[in-house]
């Protein structure tokens, strides 16, 4: 399998303070890989990085075998890698169907690319001239991501998806992530919802404190003795959060 | 005449000066959402407009030199982005804003030694000076309808360029949020140059319009940028169309107390509008509540 990410010892930080201290990783074409990690482990640090919202101090990144690192975050995308960060980030003046074209802005298709991505979001096709700062939380979510699908990336960075939103609602962001997979989109995908993230992952990486600590195949990690202890509340009672 | 036809007369004036007090609000609108910054300079635009077109005019036909000037002083705009606000841009809005102020006089400086220090204007653009059209018994130059004409007609393009064009969306999405505009592949360096340049014709061509009527001179562009800022915020910052209502509100209100009051008071009303706008709606008249008329940085 090809490798579309990788990542070699990335430091990054704010002022000088540095919260990624050496993190290695690898996504490989047609996989969704997760990353875990406790509140304030910087795994968005990590995922800012990656796209430029956060210049690495230090290590290397390359996309589809192309150095990537120290370019400005509006050229990610030209590397067809799309982040969909924390907290939606949608824009909230502007209407369910600007936001969508303004996701496929490089994409000279936007308009039928438009069309899918509303097949895909029935709720979205609902209220395409609805402000998006108006849809609810996870109505915003479904936003973010079919924004995100608007520019066909080939790589797709999810910050949090289920963040805030209903246990149902949180199966369905799931469900579309497993679907991104089978057309062909390879997710990296940050998350703090260790079940859903490992059933539907095919391998993950665990961050603590800046640093990557664990590795495996989604199905071991599952039941990997560490993981049970420290996030999902069994065989003692430190919680992850 | 009768005070109808007077008030009618005073309306006029008003919204024909008011219409140029919403170009320059426009202007400060979009530079603005764009980078956060307002820029003081903006009243530049409008003499440098005038200026370069009388100048254009002495070797080509006015809509040329019209035309001419529109696009020299976007370039300019372009160029004081690209020179002093990218470079600049780690350092605070504050100092930023206050570096507008500084361009702004070295734009007069330099306009003072390119030209001189008379007063110009362009030829009117139909007629003469003393050409009138009769409107409801009031007397209208056929340059008022010019001036009321083209602020429409670039209100109205303007508002489908960022409603309905694909870099007008963009330029709406950097100021939603810059962020996830730059997610998006939106390349805001350059979206904060288009801000500068497209400002910067607007404010130019409001400038040959209105340079019949009210003249050209070096010094021309600084009262229209405090009256133009004024307008800005009455309407309420971050909307391009509420600076235009906020725009003719200032110039009406002005209009009236300059026939009320000695003209010492002239620039008073502005500021009397600016101050109980702020007192007594801070987002702004037309703004909404929440996004308040200056933003915090
Ligand atoms: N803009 C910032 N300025 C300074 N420090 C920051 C900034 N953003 C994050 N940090 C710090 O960096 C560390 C890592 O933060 P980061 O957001 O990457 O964690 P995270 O793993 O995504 O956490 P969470 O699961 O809560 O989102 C934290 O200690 C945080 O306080
Ligand atoms: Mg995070």
């Amino acid at each position: 399998m090809s490798m579309l990410l990788q990542v070699q010892n990335l430091r990054c930080g704010y002022g000088s303070l540095e919260v990624v201290h050496g993190a290695s990783l690898h996504v490989c074409a047609g996989e969704i890989v997760g990353l875990l990690g406790a509140n304030g482990a910087g795994k968005s640090s990590l995922l800012k990085s990656l796209v430029g919202l956060l210049h690495p101090w230090q290590g290397d990144i390359f996309v589809d075998g192309r150095p990537t690192r120290g370019q400005p975050a509006w050229r990610s995308l030209s590397n067809s890698m799309v982040l969909v960060p924390e907290g939606k980030m949608i824009f909230a003046d502007l209407t369910v169907r600007e936001n969508l074209l303004i996701g496929g802005y490089h994409n000279p298709d936007r308009l039928l690319q438009l069309e899918i991505v509303l097949d895909r979001f029935p709720r979205l096709r609902e209220r395409t001239s609805q402000l998006g700062g108006t849809l609810s939380g996870g109505e915003q979510q479904m936003l973010a991501l079919g924004r995100a699908l608007m520019a066909r990336p080939r790589l797709l960075l999810l910050d949090e998806p289920s963040l805030g939103l209903a246990p149902l609602m949180v199966q369905e962001v799931f469900r579309e992530i497993r679907k991104m997979k089978d057309l062909g989109v390879t997710v990296l995908l940050v998350e703090q919802n260790v079940v859903g993230t490992l059933q539907i992952a095919d391998r993950a990486y665990v961050m603590e404190t800046g640093e990557i600590i664990l590795e495996g195949l989604a199905a071991d990690l599952l039941h990997h003795p560490e993981v049970k202890r420290a996030y999902l509340g069994q065989g003692g009672k430190k919680s992850w959060e | 005449m009768d005070a109808g036809n007077l008030t009618l007369q005073y309306l006029l004036s008003g919204i024909t000066k008011g219409s140029i007090y919403a170009v320059v609000a426009i202007g400060f609108n979009l530079i603005y959402s764009a980078t956060g910054v307002l820029n003081f300079a903006q009243g530049e635009f409008v003499m440098l407009g005038g200026m370069v077109a009388v100048t254009l005019a002495h070797f080509v036909p006015l809509p040329v030199a019209v035309a001419g000037a529109v696009v020299i002083v976007a370039l300019v705009g372009c160029l004081l982005e690209v020179l002093f606000f990218r470079k600049l841009r780690h350092h605070s809005v504050l100092h930023l804003i206050i570096i507008t102020i500084g361009l702004s006089i070295v734009i007069q400086e330099a306009a003072l030694h390119i030209w001189d220090e008379k007063v110009r204007s362009l030829p009117y653009f139909t007629g003469n000076e003393i050409s009138s059209i009769k409107l409801f018994g009031a007397a209208i130059s056929p340059q008022v309808i010019w001036v009321l004409a083209t602020v429409a007609v670039t209100v109205a393009a303007l508002h489908v360029f960022l409603k309905f064009t694909l870099p007008g969306r963009a330029m709406r999405a950097c100021s939603s949020n810059p962020e996830a505009a730059m997610l998006a592949g939106i390349n805001i360096p350059n979206m904060r140059t288009l801000s500068f340049g497209l400002s910067a014709a607007l404010g130019a061509l409001a400038g040959c319009v209105i340079s019949p009527i009210t003249m050209t001179h070096y010094e021309s562009g600084a009262p229209l940028a405090i009256k133009g800022f004024a307008a800005a915020i009455v309407g309420g910052l971050g909307n391009p169309m509420a600076a235009v209502l906020g725009g003719l509100l200032v110039g009406v209100l002005e209009a009236f107390s300059v026939s009320r009051l000695p003209a010492a008071y002239n620039d008073v009303s502005a500021f009397a509008i600016l101050l109980l706008v702020l007192f007594v709606r801070p987002h702004g008249l037309f703004g909404r509540p929440g996004g308040e008329a200056v933003r915090e940085h």
